[in-house]
């Protein structure tokens, strides 16, 4: 492990970084009052909130997804770009950039597609001091009904020729951020990457309608009685940013320099795209929710984990778990797991037995206290035998031992059993189980080489006729 | 039928004394019930299910609850109990329900199932929507059931849902039996029990107060009717047999409670003496310090380990300033006029594990009234007396011998549950008994019809 204590200062596309932590193009950067806060608690980098030719918005922006009493787990807007004056928010950055000359600034910007419109604003950003571009070619509310935002990103012509133009004119690196809502992220990034790009930043949220008031039957965000579909973000898209981060990186005709963005809240957030090889991240919607101040941990945290795996800087391990990403074809077939339930942790609450038995494949069976192993007893069956029984409300002088309900121990009728012959390895009941550990998945082949789909076909052990249902999209 | 006026329109408007007899467990809130709803497993084969006596689907009426569909939950609960409600806050769930949740064994808090189910309950009776059933067609069977408390209240909505008319005979002016007149009043307020009841009282079932009936109306009971349930619970709590019993100041724990909660009874003096140490004698020790007692013990015959009562109610008692008293038997109670004081004798353990009193170890306990809470009589020489034509019912060691499935007698046409059968449990007991017996008294008429 290095003895020495690990930095997170790094570069992106030429630009010095005090951290990966930037603040993303989003109302948390729309003044240079904010900015320069931010700053203070601790962010690296801000995308200011997309400059361009004033806007109105609308009264009623934002709505969210709650999960389980837990708030916020998917975002929505349908706010536009700055509705400040250009000049405002290009003194402001001037301002910043004068009084934190350490820390980056992107003028994130939007305008007409037009040729002189874009060379303009370029100069003036360029003028006022931000240390780099970022064209937002990914809103994809309202803007995108004028002809910009994912409306050039949606169109990998455009993106290319916008790109191309602004090129013609910076002198500070370019970031595209791309829009998700398209079949494939790596058409319009190759686009950008052709159009001259230095960096790519991905990705923009996802077209959504958060959901419908039942009494109202008006959906959210309500703008007098009305809404429209809205850019998603929060934790419930990472998912879906990871994979787009990885199809980018993993393309020798998309790559360049990433700005991670799509979820991220915390510092694991942000070393799983680091390690997918982003080189900064972009937040915003922790940010909206907590505040500047969850940037102390992100910092903290990842420190901390970097000085555990012996990593010095964020170089050591960008991109490290690319490689482990694979087309399916190139899974192993020979690897096999299975589920073991750990009898001393199982709370005896019977989940994966419901689950494998009605999501899955009908291996895990409840018969530990049968004589012999039972896989016919279905779960009407064990219903049923339950409903029959009687039950009474146990009295210490009536019933000896009775009272002393509440049992530490779970009763060995209530574990369920694996039966491993069958078990495929789908990792189902792992996964509903509420206890941690208490399932795991087991690697039992033994001494069984590696061997994938696509060795299988170049050996001939596939028939013809199954072989072309597997090829990808590459 | 003459314009009936609802059951908890019958009492008196609260009194004072209920105002000293707060929730003891306070009802949630729509934020702090979602929450705990989605907390809840959703466990398969539930044991909170199972340890329930009428098997409410718990994870379902919980689940139903966390998507705010209220009127579900309620009408899941009601299902299986149709005193949900009363069952709700009266049940001791910590060896029931809760006490078998798998939190507990995984280092947290059980469920709040109890008050999640006051929750759906009090959700249902404030939306004023009727009872979510209807009576089935009608079958032209009737039904006698004796005694109008949980048992019979049960057998008799299984009854009038499968369409067989229920007639209930109650020596009381009001329903519920002990549901109504015998929990602490902290658990389970008499309008509570009144209000449930009218709501099940939808599904036309006939009342008959302050009808006692003796052997002679049981055989015309069975005369009249295809069939009678017997959910007649206990009788008289027993005497100690000692000197000076029968001063004024002698009372027992169930006409207290029953007395506070009609508010016949509202003041109590300031030494109050429970004798016994069961759920009951803590339930009348607990109202005693509310009425005003300053100073009130609970004597036993044995120790902690060997009482009736349950731990927590042990533990709450204690928390309400209640003194025990281990290993005393009162052996005579001192007054000229009224009651001044009980006589208690120590008792101590032998080598063959028997107790026996310590000579000398007499000793008085000042006291102004005396509350006996040693167990209640059973009404087997009613029974006895009342050998009808068509077979006996049997009876061992005073409570009714039932086939526990379906609550038949050894006289086929006499079913009974509740108390008189098991010797006195939870109010969900009886409502168990009574709504097996309802489905086993269904049955049997059908296939009595059948085979005619």
């Amino acid at each position: 492990m290095s003895p020495s204590k690990p930095t997170l200062e790094t570069t992106f596309c030429g630009i010095p970084c005090l951290n990966p932590f930037w603040l993303a193009s989003a109302p948390p950067t729309n003044c240079g009052e904010q900015v320069m806060r931010a700053f203070d608690a601790g962010w690296g980098g801000a995308v200011w909130k997309t400059i361009g030719e004033p806007i109105t918005n609308v009264s009623s922006r934002y709505s969210s997804i709650d999960w389980e009493g837990r708030r916020m787990m998917g975002f929505n807007n349908i706010e536009l770009i700055s509705d400040r004056p250009i000049e405002v928010n290009l003194q402001e950055i001037a301002e910043v950039k004068r009084r934190y000359p350490k820390h980056v600034v992107i003028a994130s910007l939007m305008v007409e597609s037009k040729r002189e419109s874009w060379h303009e604003i370029v100069q003036r950003a360029e003028d006022a001091g931000a240390d780099g571009l970022e064209l937002n070619f990914g809103c994809p509310h309202g803007m995108s009904e004028r002809g910009m935002g994912s409306a050039v990103g949606q169109v990998p012509e455009y993106c290319e020729q916008i790109t191309g133009w602004v090129k013609e004119r910076a002198r500070t690196p370019v970031i595209v951020k791309l829009t998700p809502n398209i079949s494939d992220i790596r058409i319009p990034a190759r686009a950008a990457k052709r159009g001259g790009a230095d960096a790519l930043s991905a990705i923009n949220t996802i077209n959504s309608i958060t959901g419908i008031d039942l009494d109202t039957f008006q959906p959210n965000p309500n703008v007098d009685g009305k809404s429209s579909h809205g850019g998603y973000c929060g934790p419930a898209v990472k998912p879906i940013a990871l994979n787009m981060v990885q199809q980018i990186q993993a393309d020798a005709g998309s790559v360049l320099p990433l700005s991670g963005i799509g979820g991220i809240g915390d510092w694991r957030d942000a070393a799983e795209f680091i390690l997918l090889g982003c080189s900064t991240v972009q937040v915003c919607t922790a940010a909206m929710h907590y505040g500047y101040r969850i940037v102390e941990d992100m910092q903290d945290g990842l420190l901390n984990w970097m000085s555990e795996k012996g990593f010095a800087t964020l170089e050591d391990f960008r991109g490290m778990s690319l490689p482990n990403v694979r087309e399916w074809k190139q899974l192993n077939l020979n690897y096999q797991i299975v589920a073991r339930i750990h009898e001393d942790l199982c709370i005896g609450c019977q989940l994966c037995y419901t689950a494998c038995w009605d999501g899955a494949h009908q291996c895990i069976h409840l018969d530990r206290t049968s004589p012999v192993p039972d896989t016919t007893r279905t779960p009407a069956m064990v219903e049923i035998e339950a409903a029959r029984k009687i039950s009474t409300t146990p009295i210490p002088k009536l019933d000896t031992g009775g009272a002393k309900r509440i049992s530490t121990v779970t009763p060995l009728e209530r574990i369920p059993r694996v039966d491993e012959h069958h078990c495929v390895g789908c990792n189902l009941c792992s996964l509903v189980c509420p206890v941690e550990n208490c399932i795991t998945m087991e690697r039992i082949d033994k001494d069984i080489p590696a061997e994938s789909w696509e060795e299988r076909v170049a050996k001939g052990l596939v028939p013809s006729g199954a072989r072309e249902v597997m090829s990808t999209n590459t | 039928m003459s314009e009936r006026v609802p059951f908890p329109e019958q009492i008196a408007a609260t009194s004072k004394v209920a105002e000293r007899f707060g929730d003891l467990h306070p009802p949630l809130d729509r934020q702090a019930a979602v929450p705990e709803a989605n907390r809840c497993l959703y466990c398969f084969d539930a044991p909170c299910t199972n340890a329930c006596p009428t098997h409410i689907d718990v994870p379902r009426f919980i689940k139903k609850i966390a998507s705010g569909n209220l009127s579900g939950s309620a009408r899941t609960i009601l299902d299986a109990n149709i005193l949900g409600a009363s069952c709700s806050r009266a049940c001791p769930v910590e060896v029931l329900c809760e006490g078998a949740c798998v939190m507990h064994r995984y280092n947290k808090q059980p469920i709040q199932i109890a008050r999640l189910q006051r929750f759906a309950m009090d959700a249902l009776h404030e939306s004023g929507a009727p009872l979510p059933f209807e009576p089935g067609a009608e079958t032209g069977f009737s039904v006698a059931l004796v005694g109008a408390g949980p048992a019979s209240l049960a057998c008799a909505a299984e009854l009038r849902r499968r369409g067989t008319r229920a007639d209930l005979y109650d020596a009381r002016p009001l329903p519920g039996g002990l549901n109504t007149y015998g929990v602490a009043e902290y658990k389970l307020p008499l309008v509570e029990s009144l209000r449930e009841i009218e709501m099940l009282a939808q599904l036309g079932v006939d009342f008959h107060f302050e009808t006692r009936i003796d052997a002679a109306g049981l055989a015309e009971l069975e005369q009249k009717h295809d069939a009678v349930f017997l959910g007649i619970g206990l009788g008289a709590i027993h005497q100690l047999g000692v000197t000076g019993e029968g001063l004024p100041g002698v009372t027992n724990a169930l006409d207290l409670i029953a007395g506070y909660k009609s508010g016949s009874l509202t003041t109590i003096p300031n030494r109050v003496v429970v004798v016994g140490a069961g759920n009951t004698a803590i339930d009348a020790a607990i109202a005693a310090v509310r009425l005003g007692a300053t100073d009130v013990h609970i004597v036993y015959r044995r120790g902690p380990e060997q009482m009736s009562a349950f731990t927590f109610e042990y533990e709450h008692a204690k928390n309400e300033g209640v003194k025990f008293l281990w290993h005393v038997q009162p052996t005579g109670i001192h007054g000229s006029r009224a009651v001044e004081g009980i006589e208690l004798t120590k008792l101590e353990s032998t080598d063959d594990g028997s107790i026996v009193p310590r000579d000398g170890s007499e000793f008085v306990l000042e006291a102004d009234l005396i509350v006996l809470s040693i167990g209640q009589a059973t009404h087997s020489g009613f029974l006895s007396a009342s050998s009808s034509k068509s077979g006996k019912i049997q009876v061992e060691r005073g409570r009714i011998v039932i086939d526990r499935a379906t609550g038949q007698t050894s006289n086929p046409k006499f079913f009974a549950g509740g108390d008189c059968t098991n010797g006195g449990r939870e109010v969900v007991d009886a409502v168990a008994d009574g709504k097996r017996a309802g489905v086993g008294i269904a049955a049997w008429l059908e296939a009595q019809h059948v085979t005619v």
